[in-house]
């Protein structure tokens, strides 16, 4: 019996052209040149990140997505990770007919129903109740399959209370919740699903992934799911594609690719000298910042493992150096200040010299698995020397940190602490 | 094409890089028909939402404007409406005229205006501007009423009034209307997606093709005063609907056989135009808006 492949996609690429991604715009044009002069992204060009960087000397060309071939199984749950900009959620536009790939072909023998979004094209001033029939029917249901539905959808969301009320009076978890709900009971063949589970509170998201999973296991349908969170892809998926630089560097099952995202994720080092956006008169240069995970093989950055922050720098300093200061601030994903190491809370004899390099070592990592940046400040004679934001980003990843065999559910903080209880 | 090639036979369907010279799915139309719906209605219940006067000022609008067309055309430039009170005589024009501006406002910004949903869900994306001219007819409906009562105000009055046994054809009119603002809203909202200078266009355009559309004056007066302009006129397609409607209406004007023959064609190429840059443009145009 040869296998039922469902969805095939042949030599997909897609290419965006950046010199004529126009609005047509004089300034529009002049703001864009002044973007890629400083080697910044270009800021009209909405969707897929420049990939490939391929820009050597004067290519305007910037290949998204190249020569993608895959194959889907019916009643497949396959997830699709990569680091942001790999090209993933322009993969799933392909798919969801939202904008057509530039060569190849995507031949499928389902209906596909995508979900890039919750609640697209929700109307504040409708009521719950109508925005059901909108936004289903936007996703393809007919008004009798909502209406036969309607009462599990109300019952899913958790909204029957305020269901004929106006949506731009609901919370945004509700909207979300309720948004949800008409995307869970949708039936095509093959649903295409793009990082909507990052949303609404734990609860709901925990209830969000049982719904797929009872999706894709009872109902047998096929899913192409993306997402960063890996408990949910290793919880959903059955097999998985890696995705890197808008190619696919890795398929099989889903817990070896997971493994390889990971290696790919992890950060040796980051250079520094040629972020532009920074402040201070630059006596001092911060060059280049590296994060070593010690006593682990892998290179992955671990909770609980001891992490050295090595700093290069260059001083560009005639005077003597009466006072300076180092700080080195970490930052949670959403920009929040974790924890800060100061050369001046500790005691250290550590003398500022040309050329060197400084490291900090934190040791037990506590901070819980997620994404991370750094900030790096430097103060000579009481002026700001170099003070850079938001760099050297890094994940934490997840890993048994109380050695119970239970993984720290997510949004419960940034920092593990080394507890008992009795 | 090797050994599983029987597999490869019955794909359901097929995403490729362009689409083929014209395809109208127009089974794929049908199977969203409640998605049509669905946004006529909301196109309908938002407009009524968080004003006072709500659907009055449907209203409104073609009143006052025919009351200022009554005062400037016939009161101080002394356009002559023969036996029919001016005011009925504009207010026929403009509810007619109104139509083709709601369609054609309404659907050239179709891609730059339902870019949020464009980019994240796909749908046959002429559902969109559909519902716009959908949703216009309902509004016309009742700018038509009023018109209506008027008509019999006025009738009751003792205005010589009478109707052309042509009005059966009026309907068709009004289809006509609303296909040539469709096709013309979904040429320029293509065109908008990449050049924005359109929907500049668009704005004070609709304004100066009303003078040209024989809204407020018949058509017979400007080939009579202005003979060496009159072709400005003769070739508006729009002048000939108004006129038409004019005169199965309120039985004032000419009829032109050719013209409507005329408009006939310029409506239909201009529709058909219009789907097909439509349909290119909906492809991709994600990665230009």
């Amino acid at each position: 019996m040869s296998k039922d492949i469902i969805l095939k996609a042949e030599n997909i690429s897609k290419q965006y052209r950046l010199g004529q991604v126009g609005t047509g715009t004089l300034s529009h044009d002049i703001n864009r040149w002044w973007h890629q002069i400083r080697g910044k992204e270009d800021p009209y060009l909405k969707i897929g990140d420049t990939n490939d960087r391929s820009t050597k000397g004067s290519s305007d060309y910037v290949w998204a997505l190249q020569d993608i071939n895959f194959e889907v199984e019916r009643g497949e749950v396959l997830g699709i990770i990569g680091k942001n900009g790999a090209g993933k959620s322009t993969l799933l536009k392909i798919l969801s007919k939202v904008t057509a790939p530039t060569t190849g072909s995507i031949k499928s023998r389902g209906r596909i129903a995508s979900l890039l979004e919750v609640g697209t094209g929700f109307n504040g001033e409708m009521t719950g109740r109508e925005n059901i029939f909108l936004n289903g029917a936007i996703l393809g249901m007919t008004k009798k399959e909502i209406a036969s539905k309607l009462d599990e959808i109300i019952e899913f969301s958790g909204c029957e209370r305020y269901i004929d009320t106006p949506v731009k009076r609901y919370s945004s978890g509700m909207t979300v919740r309720l948004a949800f709900a008409v995307a869970a009971f949708l039936e095509p063949e093959i649903l295409v699903i793009d990082e909507v589970l990052a949303v609404g509170d734990a609860e709901f998201q925990k209830k969000a992934i049982g719904k797929m999973q009872d999706i894709s296991r009872e109902g047998g349908r096929t899913v192409l799911f993306v997402s960063h969170n890996m408990v949910a892809v290793q919880n959903l998926c059955t097999r998985g594609i890696l995705m890197e630089n808008g190619s696919i560097k890795a398929e099989g099952k889903i817990g070896d690719i997971i493994s390889g995202y990971l290696a790919v994720n992890k950060i040796v080092s980051t250079k520094l000298s040629a972020v532009n956006d920074r402040k201070g008169n630059q006596t001092l240069i911060f060059e280049e910042g590296k994060l070593i995970c010690e006593a682990n093989s892998e290179g992955f950055i671990e909770s609980h493992k001891d992490l050295k922050i090595s700093i290069h720098y260059k001083l560009n300093l005639i005077d003597e150096i009466r006072q300076y200061r180092i700080d080195i601030g970490i930052n949670n994903f959403m920009g929040d200040r974790v924890a800060w190491l100061s050369s001046e809370s500790i005691i250290n004899d550590f003398e500022l010299k040309e050329n060197n390099q400084l490291d900090f070592t934190i040791r037990e990592l506590p901070l819980a698995p997620g994404d991370y940046t750094c900030n790096l400040f430097c103060e000579i004679n009481n002026e700001i020397a170099d003070w850079l934001s938001q760099v050297m980003p890094f994940s934490v990843i997840e890993k048994d940190y109380y050695n119970t065999g239970k993984l720290i559910p997510k949004n419960q903080g940034d920092i593990l602490l080394n507890y008992s209880m009795r | 094409m090797n050994t599983n090639s029987s597999q490869n036979t019955n794909w359901l369907f097929e995403i490729t890089p362009k689409n083929k010279f014209f395809t109208l799915n127009l089974r794929e139309v049908w199977q969203y028909r409640d998605l049509l719906f669905l946004f006529v209605k909301r196109d309908v219940i938002t407009v009524y939402k968080q004003t006072v006067l709500g659907p009055l000022w449907y209203l409104i609008q073609p009143l006052f404007t025919s009351v200022t067309f009554t005062i400037i055309f016939n009161n101080v430039a002394g356009i002559d409406t023969g036996t029919v009170p001016p005011f009925l005589f504009n207010l026929a024009g403009i509810t007619v005229w109104n139509y083709f501006t709601a369609c054609l406002n309404g659907t050239s910004d179709t891609f730059k205006a339902n870019a949020a949903i464009f980019g994240k869900v796909y749908f046959p994306r002429i559902i969109t501007p559909l519902s716009v001219v959908v949703s216009n007819l309902i509004k016309f409906g009742i700018q038509f009423f009023i018109f209506v009562v008027f008509y019999l105000f006025y009738y009751i009055n003792g205005a010589p009034l009478s109707l052309n046994s042509s009005v059966v054809f009026f309907p068709v009119l009004i289809l006509l209307m609303g296909i040539l603002g469709l096709g013309l809203g979904m040429l320029i909202s293509s065109m908008v997606t990449k050049y924005r200078d359109f929907s500049y266009l668009i704005g004070f355009g609709i304004q100066l093709l009303m003078y040209l559309s024989a809204v407020m004056y018949p058509m017979a007066l400007l080939q009579e005063k202005m003979p060496q302009y009159s072709w400005l006129i003769q070739y508006n397609p729009l002048a000939y609907v108004i006129e038409t409607a004019r005169y199965m209406l309120l039985n004032v004007g000419q009829i032109s056989l050719l013209g409507l023959c005329y408009t006939f064609g310029v409506t239909f190429a201009v529709f058909f135009v219009g789907l097909l840059v439509f349909n290119k443009t909906e492809k991709s145009f994600i990665d230009t808006v």
